[in-house]
């Protein structure tokens, strides 16, 4: 099922939008990541708390990450996303592996991940009580800019992103997406050649999201900032990834652009079927349908050749089914087929 | 494809003006989340007080009433709910946002404890004028508490974030801030003259002993200034430890 590592010499293959990769000259890479491993020790169970197993969250993961792009980490809650982020910026040491970014090692030297990149948690408990303006002036000076420069960038980003009108507002009174667009400003301030983004635009509204986007491609454009994006958001990552690493259960289980990944899975498209009630069994064209659809509910989804796709829409909806049918999509596939095609577990991507 | 030489790095963020921004950004939240349990530390100092006022007439025991109540106060801010918030932080995950900034871990305990033993400025004046009044006591040595509560707030502060970073789990830490306070209140408060032996000897480890004994001397008529200082050097060093520790301890919670 898994290769354990992935190669990313594939993009150039399936269209590279990484900027300034046209002309076939080699865009630079800066950060490798070789054969990372990080087990987490079995914990005896106590009152309550059920005894775990160990667990390897990361297994063996391999990557590169060229300049300038946006580089996505797409898998489920659980998948080790997070413990692989963790390494990157320095806060946990792998047991196994090398992280280089920029030409340092992190794991030699994890202290200067922070003088490297700026990274956006999940977590914003640091800065709730803060006020925006604050929260985003307090982050810059300890990201080393002195009081005046701080300040001057405080005031541009909080404009950049329409947060000037509630600057005075501490975070706590926010709403989730509010309190998350601040808390990405405040990993603005102070330049970094790399931004690590955990889940971004959890929570966030259209237009706070365009306003995350429209922030990371001028810094892109402008300094050829790069971009470590974790998501388990299916529709973010096929619109903003430049390419992305499929993982599940520690492994990097494909490593592409979003195209050349669902080129992978080209000759299957998805149909999906809702019943108004109970599907009709009794039919002999549903239950020929039933030994390969994945069912949760009154919806059935099927992932099958462009053919039989046909032939099962033409089933379903020319027959006494239809009565029986509340909506069909066909559709062609998602990195969340993908995702489920290279064997990764069911649920747990988000498609809103 | 690997990058020949490696990047510059971005400039640390140098002590003390990164103390100086965690400072004012702690001291903000003042407005918002610390004034109510400022009036609660407050208010239970003075309840205290009043208890006492029926116990103890006056002499050194009243002074040893007013001076422990006063430096409870600090205790009550700087060693519980700085121990609960770095508990809450730790726990929460959010240590890594600092841990992902150039700043020195010396700068966050230093602002965060600074931060605290200031929000108890006002809560020990009150407390210890109070006192004073109360127990009729001479107020003429009260700056002395412009060197008690930096030190026994330096101490107490130190040792509250040391065990809100160094606990496993969020309620321990609440739990051992809440003991610690506890401690101070007992050991402090109730004279010493009544105590058994082995509990005198819990009252001298405790570091904001020194700065009730340094406090309590200044209401004498003729105050030994030498012992006043030497009470205060032993709050001093213990600050100094309590802070490494706390700062030691930092480190350890900020990168597993």
């Amino acid at each position: 099922m898994s290769t354990g590592t992935a190669q990313a010499g594939h993009a150039a293959e399936h269209g590279d939008r990484t900027p300034g990769a046209g002309g076939g000259a080699p865009v630079p890479v800066v950060c490798t990541v070789t054969g990372l491993v990080k087990t987490y020790p079995a914990l005896r169970g106590g009152r309550g708390t059920p005894a775990l197993p160990e667990v390897r969250a990361t297994d063996g993961i391999s990557l590169e990450i060229r300049r300038g792009e946006i580089f996505g980490l797409l898998g489920p809650n659980g998948a080790g996303k997070s413990t692989l982020v963790r390494q990157l910026t320095g806060l946990m040491r792998p047991d196994e592996g090398a992280v280089e970014l920029l030409g340092h090692d992190l794991v030699r030297h994890p202290e200067r991940a922070a003088r490297l990149l700026a990274y956006l948690g999940q977590e914003s408990t640091a800065l709730d009580e803060l006020t925006v303006a604050l929260a985003a002036e307090t982050t810059g000076r300890l990201r080393g800019l002195d009081a005046r420069s701080a300040r001057a960038e405080r005031d541009a980003v909080l404009d950049e992103l329409g947060l000037t009108g509630i600057a005075g507002r501490p975070l706590r009174k926010l709403s989730g997406g509010q309190r998350r667009l601040a808390c990405f400003a405040a990993a603005l301030v102070g330049e970094r050649p790399l931004l690590v983004l955990d889940e971004p635009t959890t929570g966030m509204d259209p237009v706070a999201r365009r306003a995350v986007w429209n922030a990371v491609d001028r810094r892109r454009a402008e300094r050829g900032t790069t971009v470590v994006l974790v998501t388990h958001n299916v529709i973010e990552a096929e619109t903003v990834l430049d390419r992305v690493a499929v993982v599940d259960r520690g492994k990097v289980i494909a490593c592409d652009t979003p195209a050349g990944l669902k080129a992978q899975v080209a000759d299957e498209v998805r149909l999906e079927l809702v019943w108004r009630e109970a599907p009709p069994l009794h039919l002999p064209e549903v239950a020929a349908l039933r030994a390969d659809v994945t069912e949760s509910g009154r919806r059935w989804v099927l992932r099958t050749g462009p053919d039989a796709a046909r032939a099962a829409v033409a089933a379903v909806t020319g027959g006494p089914a239809f009565a029986a049918l509340d909506d069909f999509t066909l559709a062609t596939p998602s990195l969340e087929d993908v995702y489920l095609a290279l064997g990764g577990r069911t649920k747990g991507l988000v498609k809103t | 494809m690997s990058i020949p030489a490696p990047a510059v790095l971005a400039p640390r963020a140098r002590l003390f003006p990164a103390l100086a921004a965690v400072y004012l950004a702690q001291l903000s939240r003042a407005r918002v989340a610390r004034i109510p349990l400022l009036f609660v530390a407050t208010f239970q100092s003075v309840g205290i007080m009043v208890l006492m006022r029926g116990v103890v007439d006056g002499g050194s025991e009243a002074r040893a009433v007013v001076a422990g109540s006063s430096v409870l106060v600090v205790a009550f801010v700087a060693l519980n709910l700085l121990a609960q918030y770095f508990g809450q932080l730790r726990a929460s995950g959010g240590l890594d946002h600092y841990a992902t900034l150039p700043v020195p871990p010396a700068a966050v305990v230093l602002g965060a404890a600074g931060a605290y033993a200031s929000f108890t400025v006002p809560g020990t004046l009150v407390t210890a004028v109070f006192g004073c009044l109360l127990f009729g006591l001479p107020m003429g040595g009260l700056w002395v508490l412009a060197a008690v509560v930096p030190l026994a707030g330096a101490a107490l502060a130190g040792l509250g974030a040391a065990l809100g970073l160094l606990a496993p789990r969020q309620e321990l830490a609440t739990l051992a801030g809440q003991l610690g306070m506890s401690a101070a209140l007992l050991l402090g408060v109730l004279p010493p003259e009544r105590m058994p032996e082995p509990v005198v000897w819990a009252r001298d480890l405790l570091p904001s002993t020194y700065g009730v004994e340094a406090f309590a001397h200044t209401f004498a008529p003729h105050p030994d200034w030498a012992v006043v200082a030497a009470d205060l050097a032993v709050c001093a060093a213990v600050g100094v430890a309590s802070l490494a520790l706390a700062t030691w301890a930092y480190r350890r919670a900020a990168v597993r």
